[in-house]
């Protein structure tokens, strides 16, 4: 893997620390008057997404992480792992939990996430930003209730309970924002 | 990266029209010396920018480096008897950039015949209090040797203190340790503490001058026997940002051959490229320095608190763009 001194620093950099890749976040260069520079960084763990300050001489070197982010498609979870597949090589790929983070309660088969992968293993999967799900259970709404106050929670045919107005029922279909884990509208198939 | 306002360059130009009658009214001369050289710094934490002449003329092909201050001219011109001299240089050095650094940026640098440092100090205070007046209310200066520094910041005496303890020290006050601190060197050690630990704390609201150093760190200062030997080089601190650094300057000759020679030693041992030294400065000091101390003052930093600006982008035209 490539090498890379203090001086090509920037935030997104990927790097390798202690046997965990991490993504460069801030870099501050400090010299007193004479003598030793340092560089101060702020790095993100990968793995953990955990940020911590690392110190460097100016000029020292370090191993560049191998990681990179692709576009996947989700096939299915064997109840351990989840499989997913490079639409342009075919490649399958698998992720366990913790890569997965609680991506999995968002994913239909053929979902098109965005996968972090680290020397070809998946470190984090983001799925689509919306979803489209179809609502399993949810208790009987009032119906003409439709000023979204309040709520209650539904559980859609993943798994993933979202909290939805009091007028959306049982079977019907709606659109997630996965980011926030928050309903955003009804949608008529 | 935007660069200094309009309002921002006429602060500049007005504080260099200060610095320049400061100076005038005091009698000490205006020079300007060369940008280039075929000598460098040979001090392994300094890099020189690097160009080579083209011709004509018979040093056509030489290569010549960017000054990273105009010190050892101006010692060449106060041999020559020029008596006490100023200049305000563009200097260069590369691999640094950051809020605080940049690769060129400006230095006033002066030299008083017959100073030693303190004098000088006090020097630094009126021309500094001149140029903040009716900007930057501060209260009044304040001294501290590099030892008081880090008895007060970090109950060591740094003239005494070892490796390990230095070690124990960062581990203690979460400092991140870089890889490949060398274990036989304390000066790095003191410079990561320093640099950390103590210097954002240095100056605040006032200036504060740093002096005596350890003799390790001595660079062009003098040293002054006693235990312990220390090297009559200060710093000057304000809002925890360095603005200053003088010397009362060496004038020995083989002292300075030798200082020369043991940097360009370190650079091979760090893998770093030996600097051609400077012999027409060797040669001065041969016939002469008169007794003198010189500081450098980085402008820019010092427009930057004027202006109450956090970064040298703020207040440069057309920075160097480092993010």
């Amino acid at each position: 893997m490539a090498m890379y001194s203090t001086n090509e620093f920037k935030s997104g950099l990927k790097i390798m620390l202690d046997g965990d890749p991490y993504a460069v976040v801030e870099n501050e260069f400090v010299k007193p008057g004479k003598g030793q520079a340092f560089n101060r960084v702020k790095v993100r763990n990968l793995k953990t997404n955990r940020v911590i300050e690392r110190t460097f001489k100016s000029g020292d070197t370090v191993e560049g992480a191998d990681v990179i982010d692709i576009e996947l498609q989700y096939l299915y979870n064997d109840g351990e792992y989840w499989h997913f597949m490079d639409q342009q090589s075919f490649e399958q790929v698998t992720a366990d939990a913790a890569a997965m983070g609680d991506s999995g309660k968002w994913l239909k088969e053929e979902a098109i996430c965005q996968v972090t992968l680290w020397n070809g293993v998946p470190l984090s999967v983001a799925p689509p930003n919306f979803v489209i799900m179809t609502i399993v259970e949810t208790d009987p709404g009032l119906r003409g209730d439709t000023s979204g106050g309040g709520g209650k929670p539904a559980t859609l045919e993943t798994g993933a309970v979202v909290r939805v107005p009091l007028f959306v029922q049982g079977g019907e279909v709606i659109k997630v924002d996965t980011r926030t884990g928050e309903y955003v509208s009804r949608v008529k198939e | 990266m935007i660069g200094a306002s309009l309002p921002i360059l006429r602060l500049r130009a007005e504080l260099l029209a200060r610095t320049r009658t400061f100076f005038a009214a005091r009698g000490v001369l205006e020079v300007e010396t060369p940008m280039l050289s075929a000598a460098a710094v040979t001090d392994p934490h300094l890099a020189s920018l690097v160009t080579v002449y083209s011709g004509p003329g018979p040093r056509h092909g030489q290569t010549l480096y960017l000054h990273t201050s105009p010190e050892f001219p101006m010692k060449r011109l106060l041999v020559a008897g020029s008596g006490c001299i100023y200049q305000i240089a563009r200097v260069f050095r590369d691999g640094e950039a950051g809020r605080r650094h940049h690769p060129e940026f400006t230095l006033l640098e002066w030299y008083r015949v017959g100073f030693d440092h303190h004098r000088l100090m006090d020097e630094v205070v009126e021309l500094v209090s001149e140029l903040l007046t009716d900007r930057l209310l501060l209260a009044a200066p304040e001294w501290l040797s590099y030892r008081e520094v880090f008895e007060r910041y970090l109950d060591l005496d740094p003239h005494r203190v070892t490796v390990a303890e230095l070690a124990t020290c960062a581990e203690c006050l979460e400092v991140p340790i870089p890889p490949g601190m060398p274990m036989a060197d304390v000066d790095p050690w003191l410079d990561l503490l320093l640099t950390h630990c103590i210097e954002p704390h240095l100056g605040q609201g006032r200036l504060c001058f740093v002096y005596d150093y350890p003799a390790s760190q001595a660079a062009l200062a003098r040293l002054r026997p006693g235990d312990p030997l220390v090297a009559e080089r200060f710093e000057l601190y304000l809002n925890g940002i360095e603005l200053a650094n003088g010397f009362h300057e060496l004038s020995d000759a083989a002292e300075q051959r030798r200082r020369f020679e043991a940097e360009n030693g370190m650079r091979r041992i760090q893998g770093l490229p030996a600097m051609p030294v400077d012999e027409g400065l060797l040669a001065a000091l041969e016939a002469g320095l008169p007794a003198c101390a010189g500081v450098a003052l980085g402008f820019d930093r010092l427009v930057m608190l004027t202006a109450g600006k956090d970064a040298l982008a703020e207040v440069l035209a057309f920075p160097f763009a480092w993010t």
